[in-house]
């Protein structure tokens, strides 16, 4: 692991206080060290939202790609979604949801002994596709699985 | 500042499965205070990181659609009980909180 990055957070714990991690300079919002992919997560297109955290929209659909939604989500502020990847190489997983007003999630790097397997929970704004996308071996992959929502889960 | 995670990492045959569980408003910025009428600023987790044995495990990415009080659950393997496993996330406001505990 990066060294700096082991140097920040180890600071920022023995700092103790965001406040005092801010004030020494260790930790400000734009230091972070991964660059949050903005433009990924502003993107209100599944299509741009791709591109900008798999680096291309360029998905072959996939049935091993195992994803696991309830068919009809409760409550949309918190549906519970699985994903498992049987393609050989996966390294990176990107979870999306077609319908919300910014589709990408979530986006989960692992490392070379993680296994190609995600369980997170998401909002839905209403009734959507759920897209998961993996890249293995430079390539993408993606399956997708309709969720329907009765309440809506993002506020506003 | 009471800890905002709650790990849990169990090991078998190997394989260490991990569950954390973050206390976080991960507030969208789109939603309105009921008294006030303004909207309530965003505030949500951007990057979570998590290590075990001097190694990053999986590097997270988030966005304000992940749902409050965040749950993560992975896996990976090469784990033995008793190695380190720790979470650390880190929000748009440049908030952060990491938790170091051991596989079981």
């Amino acid at each position: 692991m990066n060294q700096n990055r082991r140097v920040l957070l180890k600071g920022s714990l023995a700092a103790g206080a965001v406040g005092a991690a801010i004030g020494a300079g260790l930790l400000a919002p734009k230091t972070v060290l991964a660059a949050w992919a903005k433009e990924a997560f502003e993107a209100k297109e599944v299509d741009a939202a791709l591109k900008g955290a798999m680096g291309s929209a360029d998905a072959t659909a996939s049935d091993k790609i195992k994803l696991k939604a309830p068919d009809i989500a409760e409550n949309g502020a918190v549906v519970p979604i699985t994903v498992t990847s049987e393609i050989d190489g996966t390294t990176n997983i990107s979870l999306l949801v077609k319908e919300n007003n910014t589709p990408l999630t979530s986006s989960y790097e692992l490392g070379d002994t993680t296994e190609p397997y995600i369980s997170t929970r998401v909002k839905m704004g209403k009734t959507s596709d759920v897209i998961a996308v993996v890249k293995a071996d430079g390539k993408l992959y993606s399956t997708a699985k309709e969720v329907k929502v009765t309440i809506g889960g993002c506020g506003g | 500042m009471a800890k905002s995670i709650k790990l849990r990492a169990k090991e078998t045959d190997g394989v260490a499965t991990v569950k954390a569980l973050i206390s976080h408003a991960m507030e969208t910025g789109l939603r309105k205070d009921q008294k006030t009428g303004k909207p309530i600023p965003a505030e949500f987790i951007q990057e979570v990181i998590c290590e075990s044995a001097g190694k990053t495990v999986l590097t997270c990415q988030w966005g304000s659609a992940i749902s409050k009080n965040p749950f993560i659950s992975f896996k990976f393997s090469g784990a033995k009980s008793g190695d380190s496993i720790k979470i650390s996330w880190v929000d748009n406001k440049g908030n952060s909180d990491s938790l170091e505990s051991a596989i079981k």
